[in-house]
């Protein structure tokens, strides 16, 4: 350990911290994008008209077959390309960190659709029948009744995948941005201290990610359904006239 | 005159034929008690009558509105016809009394006020009122089904549709249900119920219609006679089995 110096961090940490800045700002972004057009991709797929249903599994499985990083360099090379040919001006405008959040929003939609499918499906069919019988058209009836309850059958999975895309944004020092990762590289680089840096880097992951998924460990357990089972039956939380089994 | 009018409704799953030229008619305040082995497309059949089912064949009217009709406003049409289900389906993310203002608000547009009170009146009615807070998990099958029949009439519908409203429940449980249901019959409303409580038939039925496995209607008579003389074999036999549980 001699001959290693740490107080390099101390040095890097406002590099560092704009960098850990613009991964936290990529995971926002790309966590709320994924969620919302993963949200509307579950529904497309289904959907009972096929039109939709096909393309939105299309869209899914290719993206969900090609690595992530490759996701990226596409969107980095295509992104460009993509504005000159919808708007006509050259594509330059668009930086790394516009195509990676664009290759992001993709990439997590098709993951969090799958989670999101399943999250729907595994709301009774009932509840749908129930909606459209009091007389809410399918958005009403999706936006109060079956969302809601899909997605908290889902949090503790989509946590989960919440982490992993936390972690997936280092990729992006493929293109050049100066993420949490990508700031750690440069100063190691000129600094000669890379070591050093990515020892810090890890912690740091490690602490995040270690402390999300706590907390995803802490929030299943209190969703339990066996633990809501107790609350139900528990007489003294219920007050009398309470049968149990009557569910 | 006819609330709901169904003819010849003929519907498939696949090759499966599932209703086989179903004609029947419920008149507005009669009460129509739609009973059957299992199998026998009753569910189905009610199902077609607010377009929860498609049908490929036949016309439902409700109210004088085409239901197979692309063009029918379907939402419309199911805010105004009440439907209970077997399994309750009260929303179990929100509270017994959101559970009665939510559709009033965002389907016929009352205020929160109004529909809070509408909603609460009806909970009052089905015997519920010291619930109105809890989640519907709290509440027992009898008092979850109750207040889905409060849900569905704080839409003020012109009929309601009850499918096996008492199947998922306890047998101690049954008649706080069937309590509501026919203090509703006694007040004239529009019924079309499928259910195997033959008590509830003989109490406030009008008309009994009794389906057979493949899903037809083998028979569609007045009370009296369908309990007094059925006319066919098969009813005679499914009455005595059901009769004597």
């Amino acid at each position: 350990m001699g001959d290693f110096d740490f107080s390099i961090i101390i040095k890097s940490l406002p590099v560092l911290w704009g960098g850990l800045l613009l991964s936290l700002q990529l995971f926002a972004i790309a966590l709320v994008g994924g969620i919302f057009f993963g949200t509307l991709l579950a529904l497309a797929r289904l959907s009972s008209f096929k039109m939709l249903s096909y393309p939105a599994a299309g869209f899914v499985n290719l993206i969900r077959s090609v690595p992530f990083i490759m996701a990226i360099f596409w969107f980095y090379f295509l992104t460009p390309e993509l504005v000159r040919w919808l708007t006509g001006r050259q594509g330059e405008a668009v930086g790394p960190f516009t195509s990676a959040i664009v290759a992001f929003i993709m990439v997590e939609s098709a993951y969090f659709s799958e989670i999101i499918r399943a999250g729907i499906q595994s709301v009774p069919r009932g509840q749908p029948w129930a909606a459209y019988a009091l007389g809410l058209n399918y958005w009403q009836a999706m936006g109060y009744v079956v969302l809601p309850q899909a997605f908290r059958n889902m949090i503790p999975i989509m946590l989960t995948q919440a982490i992993i895309l936390f972690q997936d944004t280092s990729l992006v020092y493929v293109v050049g941005l100066k993420d949490f990762l990508g700031a750690a590289s440069k100063a190691g680089q000129l600094t000669g201290r890379i070591v050093e840096l990515y020892i810090f880097v890890a912690i740091v992951f490690l602490v995040i990610c270690f402390g999300a998924s706590r907390l995803v460990k802490l929030i299943q357990v209190r969703m339990d359904p066996t633990r809501q089972r107790a609350i139900k039956q528990d007489p003294a939380l219920n007050g009398p006239g309470i049968t149990p089994g009557g569910a | 005159m006819a609330m709901i009018e169904i003819k010849d409704v003929c519907k498939w799953y696949g090759d499966k034929q599932v209703l086989v030229d179903c004609t029947t008619r419920v008149t507005k305040g009669e009460v129509v008690v739609v009973c059957g082995p299992s199998g026998s497309g009753k569910s189905t059949l009610i199902k077609t009558v607010n377009g929860l089912e498609p049908f490929q064949k036949g016309e439902i009217l409700v109210d004088g509105i085409s239901v197979g009709d692309k063009k029918a406003n379907l939402a419309k049409l199911r805010s105004r016809v009440g439907m209970v289900f077997q399994n309750f389906e009260l929303f179990p993310h929100m509270s017994v009394t959101q559970n009665l203002v939510m559709a009033q608000t965002k389907v016929l547009g009352r205020s929160e006020d109004s529909a809070l009170d509408k909603g609460l009146k009806l909970l009052d009615r089905v015997g519920l009122i010291e619930h109105k807070d809890k989640y519907p998990a709290q509440l027992s099958g009898g008092q979850q089904q109750r207040v889905a029949i409060a849900r569905a009439l704080s839409m003020e519908p012109i009929a309601m549709l009850f499918d096996e409203p008492t199947s998922a429940l306890d047998p101690e449980m049954i008649n706080e249900v069937l309590d509501v249901m026919v203090e509703l019959a006694k007040e004239g409303m529009t019924m079309m119920v499928v259910t195997h409580e033959m008590g509830f038939a003989k109490k406030v039925a009008d008309r009994v219609i009794f389906m057979e496995k493949g899903g037809s209607i083998l028979e569609d008579c007045t009370k009296d006679d369908f309990f007094g003389s059925p006319r066919k074999q098969r009813t005679q036999d499914f009455l005595s089995k059901i009769l004597h549980n």
